[in-house]
């Protein structure tokens, strides 16, 4: 217990509404650094934690326009640059021919720009983390909705956050140390 | 109080239903309860873990096993003739000089098609807002996968030279040779590595919330830390939903241009060709319907058993089997009117070959294939114009058998007639499969069979997180936007 420091205080929440009024509550006392675990996402929730919106609609764009510019490139350099072929004398380069591997690409590096941006966003793969012993916590992807704060927010102490939580209706509330 | 009473206490019914503000900017509105429910018999949340994550952490019995090894012998016997085909060469097969794509090309189309369902299941119908997709869309992507899979074998055994297909991309070679991006072949080859990647990405990332649902569901250490891996650790985190409902959405908006690409872009190598019979306009929209038709078949077929068997019919209910069939007699319809309306442009083009070549098709040496696919494909659906029947399990397993078969034929028909009586009639021919080819076909139904009952047990065949999300009192009855 000594070299332990509590890292978080959670509390379970089981009414979707409760979750969202508690949430509005949290955001608008000051807290930054906390987090709402649930088993599907909640509509609005994100925008009651005061959650910015996401950049990753920017990095598949990005991706989509390396694609793209890719696949006219490819197109363009190897059918009339490096290896000119004619063939029932088709031009060498025309936009016709060439949109459908254009798109194909686009959506190509779209599709994995997104993906892979995802998982950067969400800062996964991380098969460790300072909660998962915490038996509500486990059921945070089954059936409960557990809110964090964690003790790295800076207005965050141990007493004051741990009546706030009872004071929105945060069932069982809890210290986690690690 | 302790965890254990709170999560007892799950969220079923909490929500006013009659609740006018209910509607007010939620994306998902409370369901209506004039309206069939989604999930029958109410169960809490956690009965839907525990049911979905049950298949995999219970016991497999013997018929399973029975059922795995029946179909992947068939697969391995299909392997085998793949073998003998690249160890003899492709004169194993019946295709000839004049009729180049038989049986494989035939088989690559149906295949590809039957991928179709899936992206409309996960894409399509997402964007529409249809919440039904929910419980049938992650078996429906799986089925896309698994296609896609067995379409690609047939174009690379189709070369000749399997060892070489690596020929058909673009890459710095010493030969100093660029593949010919003027060829739709070539654009096929980027369509359905496309198709084949993204729904392979859009899938694993529905997967990844239910893993972490399976991961604390099972109890075994090495389940545990296979889900555990895959499940990338996830925590069910709203930072994180907040990032993949984004990305969800941006996947299902690609998606749903890329499943009408790849179709299209098949279409296209008949379409821009000089073959009559081919070279028609027609061709994309009437493919894409026609896959979207098989592919609803391919999953009908496959649901009815599987939610008999895995016992998910509060899940999979006789709701959304019937909107499946709509679906299925929707695009029947539209397979219909392009059959017809071939034939009509055929007479009206005033092109002789090409009436010939119509003629021909209904009337000549495959009437018999014509006419199965017309039968299959467009005559079975109308029964779904009456709603008992639209609701008989027996029936409509039998119609969507159907249904696969009359879309086999239509491929076939496609293929086969058109360049059975080409231009110059001293080379004209006749085709039947030779056994190989046969093994071939029948050996890709196995590999798609077993790859279907492996996921069938261990990965959620229910998008868990998703259903959730539409059971009745599982959203807030009214918008954060409120609370700024």
């Amino acid at each position: 217990m000594s070299d332990k420091k509590t890292v978080a205080v959670l509390g379970n929440f089981t009414d979707p509404n409760k979750i969202m009024e508690a949430a509005a509550q949290v955001h608008q006392s000051g807290y930054t650094d906390f987090d709402i675990y649930t088993p599907y996402p909640v509509h609005g929730l994100d925008k009651a934690m005061g959650i910015k919106r996401t950049i990753l609609p920017y990095i598949s764009f990005g991706g989509g326009l390396f694609g793209l510019s890719n696949a006219i490139f490819l197109i363009w350099w190897t059918g009339s640059v490096d290896y000119k072929l004619n063939i029932g004398g088709k031009p060498l380069f025309a936009f016709q021919f060439s949109i459908p591997v254009m798109f194909e690409l686009t959506v190509l590096l779209t599709g994995l720009a997104t993906f892979f941006g995802l998982w950067f966003l969400c800062g996964l793969p991380k098969w460790h983390s300072d909660l998962q012993d915490d038996e509500g916590f486990q059921r945070a992807v089954d059936d409960t909705f557990v809110l964090s704060i964690f003790s790295s927010d800076k207005r965050f102490s141990l007493e004051t956050t741990e009546r706030f939580m009872n004071e929105i209706g945060a069932d069982n509330v809890r210290r986690i140390e690690a | 109080m302790s965890v254990e009473t709170v999560t007892k206490t799950a969220p079923r019914n909490v929500v006013d239903h009659l609740d006018a503000s209910a509607y007010h900017g939620n994306p998902y509105p409370v369901e209506e309860p004039m309206r069939e429910p989604l999930v029958l018999g109410n169960p809490s949340l956690h009965d839907v873990t525990a049911k979905i994550a049950g298949i995999i952490e219970g016991k497999t019995n013997l018929k399973y096993w029975i059922a795995v090894l029946i179909c992947a012998s068939v697969a391995g016997a299909g392997f085998g003739a793949i073998g003998e085909t690249v160890v003899t060469g492709i004169g194993v097969w019946g295709s000839n000089n004049t009729i180049g794509w038989a049986w494989d090309i035939t088989n690559f189309v149906f295949w590809i098609g039957i991928g179709h369902a899936g992206t409309l299941i996960s894409a399509i119908l997402y964007l529409f807002r249809q919440k039904w997709r929910t419980a049938i869309n992650r078996s429906a992507e799986a089925m896309t996968i698994f296609a896609v899979l067995c379409a690609g074998i047939f174009p690379v055994i189709h070369t000749g030279r399997p060892w070489l297909a690596y020929w058909l991309t673009p890459y710095p070679n010493q030969m100093q040779m660029w593949v010919n991006f003027r060829s739709p072949l070539v654009w096929d080859v980027f369509a359905v590595s496309t198709y084949l990647t993204v729904s392979a990405l859009f899938w694993f990332m529905g997967l990844v919330p239910d893993f972490a649902t399976v991961r604390n569901f099972v109890k075994g250490k090495i389940t545990k830390s296979l889900y555990t891996f895959f499940s990338l650790g996830w925590t069910g985190s709203m930072r994180n939903w907040h990032h993949y409902e984004i990305a969800y959405m941006i996947l299902a908006g690609l998606s749903t241009p890329l499943v009408i690409s790849v179709h299209t872009i098949v279409s296209m190598d008949f379409a821009t060709s000089v073959l009559p019979g081919w070279h028609t306009t027609i061709f994309p929209p009437y493919f894409v319907a026609g896959a979207i038709f098989s592919g609803f078949a391919m999953v009908m077929t496959l649901l009815v058993i599987a939610r008999e068997i895995l016992g998910l019919k509060e899940f999979i209910t006789l709701k959304h089997l019937e909107n499946m069939n709509k679906i299925i007699l929707a695009t029947g319809m539209m397979v219909g009117y392009a059959y017809s309306m071939e034939f009509f442009i055929a007479w009206y083009s005033g092109n002789e070959y090409e009436r010939t070549v119509f003629i021909n098709r209904a009337f000549g040496e495959y009437w018999w294939a014509y006419w199965s696919m017309v039968s299959c494909n467009v005559l079975s659906p109308q029964v779904y114009w009456f709603k008992k029947a639209r609701r008989s399990i027996p029936l409509m397993f039998v119609i969507s058998i159907f249904v696969n078969i009359g879309m086999w034929f239509e491929r076939f028909t496609i293929i086969s007639t058109s360049l059975h009586h080409d231009f110059l009639p001293s080379s004209w021919s006749y085709y039947t499969p030779t056994m190989v080819e046969v093994k071939i076909f029948v050996g890709t139904i196995g590999l798609f069979l077993t790859l279907f009952l492996l996921f069938s047990k261990y990965l959620p065949v229910i998008a868990i997180s998703e259903i959730k999300g539409v059971m009745p009192g599982s959203q807030p009855t009214h918008h954060g936007d409120e609370h700024h």
